[in-house]
């Protein structure tokens, strides 16, 4: 199994670089100086500034096993996650022929992409109040809200990803008699996907934080049980659990770098021309 | 249209220039990678780089001609071997890697002129920076060496709004401000037409009469170094080895009119064919375009 | 070819073209102008009039003339503009409130102080982890360890740590632009030449010289797009900082419409964060255009000949 093989072999000399070394020197120079600032008003008596009100990496992982054992943390895990990817499909589907026919008619690029950047500076959030007023649901005016978060970056990505496409690659196709389609599935499309990818990979982070931000704000979701990730670090607070508070943003941030990962592997799979050189 | 030049105050006389800047390459071994696992790319090179004369090696792309330029230069170690600089040694067993300096200074295929500093900024960047002319000094060396090179009027321009062709030429009397011992060129008119090609050539020709530094001169253009060199080192396809060297006897100073003659037309004639067996392996074998 | 030899290619000096006829005295303003007049003779300033109308048409249409089921909710173009123009709105804020600017100042003055700390400890951040590989190897784990952290995610734990309710917003604000500076900063250090750096060390600069004259220079495009996305990337904190904590400020306002059913000032605040997120975008390119002279005149003529 030689693929396999020269993945492990990989892993093993990267473990055993300097590189690698160096990385955990520093993330746990960092842990440890986290738990003596957090802890430094029980050991030394004076508080250093903001770090002593951050509760300590000890307690935070003890909190953390909590609640990966309790079923309502993954429920709130899925719900979140759920959001993301609704509202994140949602930006594709509906970006990715936009910026595609953006890039296709001089036309309608002219028509639509002076709206697209006036409406692009708006933050996302800013849509939150407008949003809960005009969709039926909380849900829907989450996906919304989600789903503005990413369309601008993917949009934005893929135009410049198909601008980008060599002039060179049409006039070869066109000199050899492929048609206004052919030339569009061919070679927009294929020239266009890692720019998507990247855009993509961006987007899903943003989505994140809108989603986050979404459930903090508008107060939880139509669950019972949990209204998602960004809410219970919202309850958190307000129930003065500092540990679960650190313990949630963690949980976010490995998912959402989890997505990232994803993406960008999924990325490399349906672009195997890229990583040959 | 006759044009009398004033004695050039920026190029020092061709007499007054020593002859140095010889390079003497021995048995130098190039492996990309561990030994065994890793990619020959210079195979046992001997040869020498004459003092004050021009030095076209020629081979197929990716042979590993840019790889000896840049163990001279000292942007890459060698694997064995030594290479000497006059008696000087640059990379050897002792120590695999040259140390960059401004005595084998590099003109690199597509271009390296600042584009964020203005012409004569590029220019005087050598001196200033080594800290061997005060900027006024260096300033006024600037302004007469490209007055000399007929670079004058573009002093305060950026290089993105000048051609290639006469970026190059800024390229060399930047390199030339700092009097190497040997210019080192990499392909550098590969990038342009094949009119602006020999305009360059001439002009190159016309700097190295006035101040006669030794040039090491990388190209995969048979009729280029034919025309331009005292000597031509034919390479392998990679692993590179020199296959034929040759010293071209044809009289310097040489222009354009020297393409016609017979000579020239018998040295091509010797070299095209081993060329022209080189490049075909070099195709066999895939070789991707450095 | 004798140093007496008419016509020597060394003593015909180099015409300058047209390069120089444009850019030797003629400003970066004079190249700017001459490219507005191109663009209002083509057809572009037209689709873009028939874009917006047709954007703010299908926005009257819906919620005003044909009161579709879940547009006639919202507030109509014609309520919003009446009342951010009046002089006695009934929501309590128009152009001529002092509130109203009161929130802008407040909001800009919040991202300037968040923008500049994150580019003034971006930026070199940024440059050293790019340009020293060692340098990577120890901070780039911890910093990528604490990036896919949401902006938002860190409000309860920044109102734990900060005291008062402007640090935690400004907090916020910083950490967003901070992280996208610093990454541009770091992709700008990569992406440059290699050519550049090894022409440098042939001339004989020393490390640092090659660091202030190469690298420093040759990232400016990078650091400027990067700078660009990362006022972007604040002002999404910023309003969602204020959205939640905070007084005063855009964010804020949008927020309090809502929850006393003021809607035609949520619009408001909604274009007015559009306005401003759109100049101070344009201002940080503005300075990077002027900043990069050589870039501007390139581009202007049209890239590499």
């Amino acid at each position: 199994m030689p693929a396999v093989n020269s993945m492990g072999l990989k892993v093993v000399s990267f473990v055993r670089s300097d590189d690698f070394w160096r990385g955990i020197v520093s993330v746990v120079t960092f842990l440890i100086l986290w738990e003596i600032g957090s802890r430094s008003h029980a050991w030394f008596g004076f508080s250093v500034p903001w770090v002593s009100h951050v509760p300590p990496p000890s307690a935070v992982l003890t909190e953390m096993f909590k609640l990966i054992q309790e079923p309502s943390f993954w429920m709130s895990a899925f719900l979140s996650t759920l959001r993301v990817f609704e509202g994140f499909f949602a930006a594709m589907l509906i970006g990715i022929p936009l910026g595609l026919a953006m890039a296709v008619s001089r036309t309608f690029y002219g028509i639509t992409f002076p709206v697209f950047e006036v409406l692009r500076p708006i933050p996302p959030l800013a849509w939150v109040p407008a949003s809960i007023i005009f969709w039926p649901t909380q849900e829907l005016s989450i996906a919304f809200v989600t789903f503005l978060g990413a369309f601008f970056t993917i949009v934005i990505n893929v135009l410049g990803g198909a601008q980008a496409i060599d002039v060179r690659y049409f006039q070869a196709a066109r000199s050899m008699g492929s048609s206004t389609w052919d030339i569009f599935r061919r070679i927009i499309l294929p020239g266009t996907v890692p720019s998507i990818v990247v855009g993509a990979t961006v987007g899903v982070g943003i989505t994140w934080a809108v989603v986050v931000a979404a459930e903090m704000i508008s107060g939880g979701g139509s669950g019972g049980s949990g209204g998602g990730l960004g809410f219970f670090i919202w309850n958190s607070y307000v129930g003065g659990s500092y540990t679960q508070i650190v313990a949630g943003m963690i949980s976010i941030g490995i998912a959402g770098y989890l997505s990232s990962a994803v993406l960008r592997k999924v990325g490399q799979w349906m672009t195997p021309w890229l990583s040959e050189s | 249209m006759s044009v009398q030049p004033a004695p050039s105050r920026g190029f020092p006389p061709a007499a007054a220039q020593s002859r140095t800047g010889g390079v003497q390459i021995n048995d130098v071994v190039k492996i990309y990678g561990t030994s065994d696992t890793g990619v020959l790319a210079v195979d046992h090179c001997t040869f020498d780089v004459q003092p004050g004369k021009i030095t076209v090696v020629v081979g197929p792309s990716g042979c590993g001609k840019t790889t000896l330029l840049n163990a001279i230069a000292g942007f890459h170690s060698i694997s064995s071997g030594s290479i000497y600089l006059d008696d000087e040694l640059l990379c050897g067993p002792s120590r695999l890697k040259a140390q960059p300096g401004p005595d084998r200074i590099v003109v690199f295929q597509n271009g390296a002129l600042f584009p964020w500093k203005t012409n004569i900024e590029n220019v005087t960047f050598g001196p200033v920076m080594q800290g061997q002319l005060s900027r006024a000094e260096a300033y006024e060396k600037a302004r007469d060496m490209m007055a000399d090179a007929g670079l004058r009027d573009i002093e305060h321009n950026y290089p993105g709004e000048i051609s290639s062709g006469v970026r190059r030429r800024v390229e060399i009397v930047r390199a030339l401000m700092n009097d190497p011992k040997i210019l080192l060129l990499d392909e550098p008119y590969r990038a342009l037409d094949s009119l602006t090609k020999s305009v360059m050539h001439e002009a190159l020709l016309e700097i190295f009469y006035k101040t006669h530094v030794s040039i090491f001169f990388i190209t995969h253009d048979l009729e280029e170094a034919i025309f331009l060199g005292h000597r031509v080192v034919i390479m392998t396809t990679r692993p590179c080895r020199p296959k034929k060297i040759l010293d071209i006897d044809i009289p310097h100073p040489r222009d354009y009119s020297v393409l016609t003659t017979r000579r020239f037309r018998e040295f091509m004639d010797e070299t095209s064919a081993a060329v022209h067996e080189e490049a075909i392996k070099a195709f066999a074998a895939g070789e991707k375009e450095r | 070819m004798t140093e007496t030899s008419p016509a020597s290619l060394l003593t015909t000096h180099v015409n300058r073209g047209v390069a120089s006829d444009v850019s030797h005295g003629v400003s970066a303003t004079t190249i700017a102008l001459h490219r507005f007049m191109l663009w209002v003779k083509s057809p572009r300033p037209y689709l873009m009039l028939i874009g917006f109308a047709g954007f703010i048409g299908f926005w009257y249409l819906s919620v005003e003339v044909w009161k579709l089921p879940r547009f006639s909710e919202m507030p109509g173009p014609t309520q919003v503009f009446r009342e951010w123009f009046s002089r006695d709105p009934t929501y309590g804020t128009s152009i001529f409130t002092p509130e109203y600017y009161m929130h802008i100042w407040v909001s800009t003055r919040r991202i300037t102080i968040a923008f500049s700390l994150a580019t003034v400890i971006g930026v070199p951040l940024g440059l050293f982890l790019g340009w020293s590989e060692r340098f990577k190897q120890y901070v780039f784990p911890v910093f990528e360890l604490l990036r896919p952290v949401p902006p938002l995610a860190w409000v309860p734990l920044a109102i734990v740590m900060f005291k008062g309710s402007e640090t935690p917003v400004i907090f916020l604000t910083f950490l967003a632009s901070f992280y996208a500076t610093a990454l541009n900063t770091m992709l700008g250090v990569q992406s440059i030449d290699v050519s550049y750096i090894r022409a440098a060390n042939c001339l004989g600069a020393s490390r640092w010289q090659v660091f202030r004259h190469v690298i420093v220079p040759g990232s400016m495009p990078f650091i400027f797009t990067g700078l660009q996305i990362s006022v972007g990337v604040a002002w999404f904190s910023l309003v969602a900082g204020e959205m939640v904590s905070g007084q005063y400020g855009l964010g804020y306002l949008i927020n309090t419409s809502y929850t006393m059913v003021r809607y035609p000032t949520i619009i408001i605040g909604m274009i007015t964060l559009g306005i401003v997120g759109y100049i101070t975008s344009a201002g940080v390119r503005l300075v990077g255009d002027y900043l990069m002279q050589w870039r501007t005149r390139e581009l202007a003529l049209g890239g590499d000949r």
